[in-house]
């Protein structure tokens, strides 16, 4: 197959596509229905302190027309920690009801230690504002969805000027609370009695959700290795372009000796724009795999805490069948306060069992309702980024254009 | 039969229609290259009109190495010859996919195969273009298009490798050696009557340096071009495993991850490629290939400030025998033989320099000027691509 005429290329992509293209529509009717007026935009790292007691602080802008907040346009002063704190409330009150919550961004001790003890460099430039684009897709994802949105304690992060600061944030990290959440998949795991799956959603949602995170960790580290070799390729371009600037100035014909260092600051252009595009593939594509793969294992989570949920129903049965055979054996002892109390133990473990299968069908019906939006948020996420990174690759090859044909007489120009 | 000729690093090569070659076709077998060198001539020296022979890469240099070592050509400039094929990149490689064939799918690994196997092609083509070019700077050259050895080359359909033996008994690689060992110092230190070569002595070492450090900067920019190209394989079939595990009920995802891989694929890896290849060929195949020419130049200067030191010596040594009063007609002799030898030393090398640095010229405006085209076509053809990928991705 030539690529030489665009349109043939073009046109075999569209070949291979065209079955999905009628599935189109079905998106554009469910894209029509909720739209959350709110951005959150994390500005402005400022370093508070000096040493180990340092800090960063960030601006924390909310611009919104829903009515729950006070005003249309406000901002506030946040550290790292509030996040963390943020996000503990939030899992403690709603991940074990089956609500799928965006984990935090994680804790990077080398990264913080550098930037405190005051280096000015690249490095932890770029640590800064990779920490800034994190936590700002972590609200943003926080308050797209519609119950945390409501959360007095969200609401409170964003608003108010003065906030509690969040204390023991060891254990608060979303990989503490993960780590939480996975003992409870352990525990599961360590159960005897083995979980009857009457519906087939769960188990086919689950295996999805297994094959996704493969797939997902997979591509994250292939999209890592690009941006790898293209910063890579960047400071190789950069050092052509001195070499030939060099050998420019070394040549001894004149139309040559320029249209040399010509090249040479082309080359250097050219550097830029591979740095530039290394960014994009950096944030448009490996962040967002990392992410996702983070939040993959709180959906996990969320399943997990179904089982749990189960088991804890189970056991309340369990539990009641014992006090019942108890029950019978009492009466035919003569033991009336003992058969009382067990009467009574056996009223309260009833109310327990009911609330517990009342628990488990909650939990369920919630995680249906969650994977199905977290799944709809998904597929925009990723599409919207594809765009986004290929219009970051349409800018490149447009630059790529400017600079060659701007070269090109200067090539010509050589006799 | 190799479909694409691949345009030449040096130009105003095979011309003349009373000579002319080309390589069209080549073997590789295991290790060995086996090219077939294809001859057309009016001459009436060759006894046929127009013939072929089978060569390997040894052959090349035994050839090239009997004409460096001839003192007739002492004046000229020898074409650099061919560097040896190299194809441990992807052999490396290939090896490498056969250890790690148990953790990819089967259509992960026939794409990494069929990329390989086009790697393979693309050092073939290479090495092929090469050979042909020392060639058909041979035969351009009005003196050396007339040796012997280069006739025998051509024509002799017996295998060469008895004669290479034979060469190197005889010449012992003595003189190849002496220039092996180009002693910068004496060039550099000799004292320089000749405005001309005092120029080009100064220019040539310089650039000689420059055009190093270049080439091999030039090489490790087009490894990172095709490291990207070989990444963007990788991910397109790594999103291609990612789409078929999305659920039916979105097909959109489906759709999107689809036409995403294919672009990167087809349209990414191939235009990637692309440039990474046309880079190599007209970049940094074009600095290689005028840095061993400007080695061959020096190796010009070298020997002619070997003849003007031996000018100088039998010089002193006609003092010292006229003060002796012994072997003075010898000795005069001498002196005018190696005053001879440098004069036609310096006649032919003053010619092949300046004829080197049109030429240098030339190709180094065609290939940059072709370079700068393809650049331009490959970003055009992507720039379509791409937009044709956002335009039906955002629904329009």
């Amino acid at each position: 197959m030539s690529c030489d005429a665009p349109t043939h290329c073009f046109i075999r992509i569209i070949e291979i596509s065209l079955p999905f293209c009628r599935f189109f529509l079905q998106i554009e009717e469910e894209e029509g229905g909720d739209s959350f007026d709110i951005h959150i935009s994390v500005s402005d790292p400022e370093k508070v302190g000096d040493g180990m007691n340092a800090y960063m602080a960030y601006k924390v802008t909310t611009k919104t027309s829903v009515a729950l907040f006070r005003q249309r346009d406000f901002s506030v002063k946040r550290r790292f920690s509030d996040f963390l704190g943020l996000h503990s409330k939030l899992a403690s009150k709603y991940l074990h009801i089956g609500y799928i919550v965006p984990p935090a961004p994680e804790k990077s001790i080398v990264g913080m230690t550098k930037v405190k003890v005051g280096k000015e460099d690249q490095s932890s430039n770029e640590f800064v504002e990779r920490r800034r684009s994190a936590l700002e897709r972590y609200l943003m994802r926080t308050v797209k969805h519609p119950i945390l949105l409501k959360d007095p304690d969200v609401l409170q992060f964003l608003e108010s000027s003065e906030l509690p600061r969040a204390v023991n944030t060891q254990a608060l990290s979303s990989a503490g609370i993960l780590r939480m959440v996975n003992k409870a998949a352990e525990a599961v795991n360590k159960m005897t009695i083995k979980m009857n799956e009457s519906d087939a959603w769960f188990e086919e949602k689950q295996q999805h959700f297994e094959n996704l995170d493969a797939q997902l960790r997979k591509l994250h580290a292939s999209v890592e290795c690009l941006v790898c070799h293209r910063k890579e390729l960047s400071v190789n371009t950069a050092q052509f372009a001195k070499s030939a600037a060099m050998l420019g100035n070394s040549e001894d014909h004149t139309a040559l000796s320029r249209a040399l260092s010509q090249l040479a600051e082309v080359e250097e252009k050219i550097d830029q724009l591979h740095q530039d595009q290394a960014n994009a593939d950096f944030y448009l594509f490996s962040e967002l795999l990392g992410d996702y793969v983070r939040l993959i294992s709180a959906v996990k989570g969320v399943f997990d805490q179904r089982m749990k949920t189960w088991q804890k129903w189970q056991d309340s049965q369990m539990l009641l069948q014992k006090k019942r055979e108890a029950e019978a054996k009492l009466q035919f002892t003569n033991k009336p306060d003992k058969l009382q109390q067990t009467k009574d133990e056996i009223k309260e473990l009833e109310g327990r069992v009911q609330q517990g299968e009342r628990d488990f069908e909650q939990i369920s019906k919630t995680i249906r309702k969650e994977v199905s939006r977290f799944e709809k948020d998904r597929v925009k996420d990723f599409k919207m980024s594809i765009v986004k990174y290929l219009e970051s690759l349409v800018q490149t090859q447009q630059q790529l254009i400017k600079y060659w044909e701007a070269f090109l007489p200067e090539a010509k120009a050589i006799s | 039969m190799l479909p694409e000729k691949l345009r030449s690093v040096s130009v105003d090569l095979n011309n003349d229609a009373s000579l002319l070659i080309d390589i069209p076709d080549a073997l590789c077998e295991r290790d060995k290259v086996k090219f077939t060198v294809h001859t057309k001539t009016t001459l009436s020296s060759f006894q046929k009109p127009e013939f072929s022979v089978p060569r390997q890469h040894e052959d090349f240099i035994w050839l090239h190495d009997t004409l460096v070592e001839t003192e007739d050509y002492a004046g000229l400039i020898i074409p650099p010859a061919p560097p040896k094929p190299d194809f441990e990149s992807p052999r490396e490689k290939m090896h490498k996919l056969g250890e790690g064939e148990a953790t990819m799918t089967k259509e992960e690994y026939t794409k990494m195969k069929q990329e390989l196997e086009a790697e393979y092609l693309a050092v073939f083509k290479k090495t092929v273009q090469v050979h042909e070019v020392f060639l058909q700077r041979l035969s351009s050259h009005p003196v050396l298009s007339k040796d012997r050895n280069f006739q025998i080359f051509l024509e002799y359909d017996q295998d060469l490798s008895v004669r290479r033996k034979n060469a190197k008994e005889m010449f012992g690689g003595f003189f190849k050696n002496m220039v092996k060992s180009a002693d910068e110092v004496l060039i550099a230190g000799v004292k320089e009557v000749d405005d001309f070569f005092e120029q080009e002595k100064t220019f040539l070492l310089d650039y000689f340096s420059k055009i190093k450090e270049a080439t091999a900067k030039a090489e490790k920019m087009t490894r990172s071009h095709k490291n990207i190209a070989d990444d963007y394989i990788r991910l397109s079939a790594t999103l291609n495993s990612l789409s078929a595990e999305e659920s039916t009920n979105y097909y959109i995802i489906k759709f999107c991850l689809k036409l995403f891989q294919n672009f990167l694929r087809v349209c990414l890896k191939k235009v990637e490629g692309r440039v990474a290849s046309d880079e190599e060929l007209k970049l940094t195949e074009l600095l290689r290939y005028y840095m061993r020419d400007i080695q061959a130049a020096k190796d010009l200067l070298y020997r002619r400030a070997r003849a003007l030191a031996d000018y100088e010596n039998s010089n002193k040594a006609l003092d010292k025998a006229r003060l002796k009063g012994k072997d003075v007609s010898q000795a005069e002799e001498h002196q005018k033989r190696c005053l001879q030898k440098f004069d036609t030393l310096s006649e032919s090398g003053k010619k092949e320099l300046t004829n080197f640095k049109a030429r240098r010229v030339v190709a180094f405006r065609k290939n940059l000027v072709e370079m700068a085209e393809l650049e331009v076509k490959h970003a055009k053809n992507n720039m379509t691509l791409l937009q044709g990928c956002i335009e039906l991705l955002s629904g329009n």
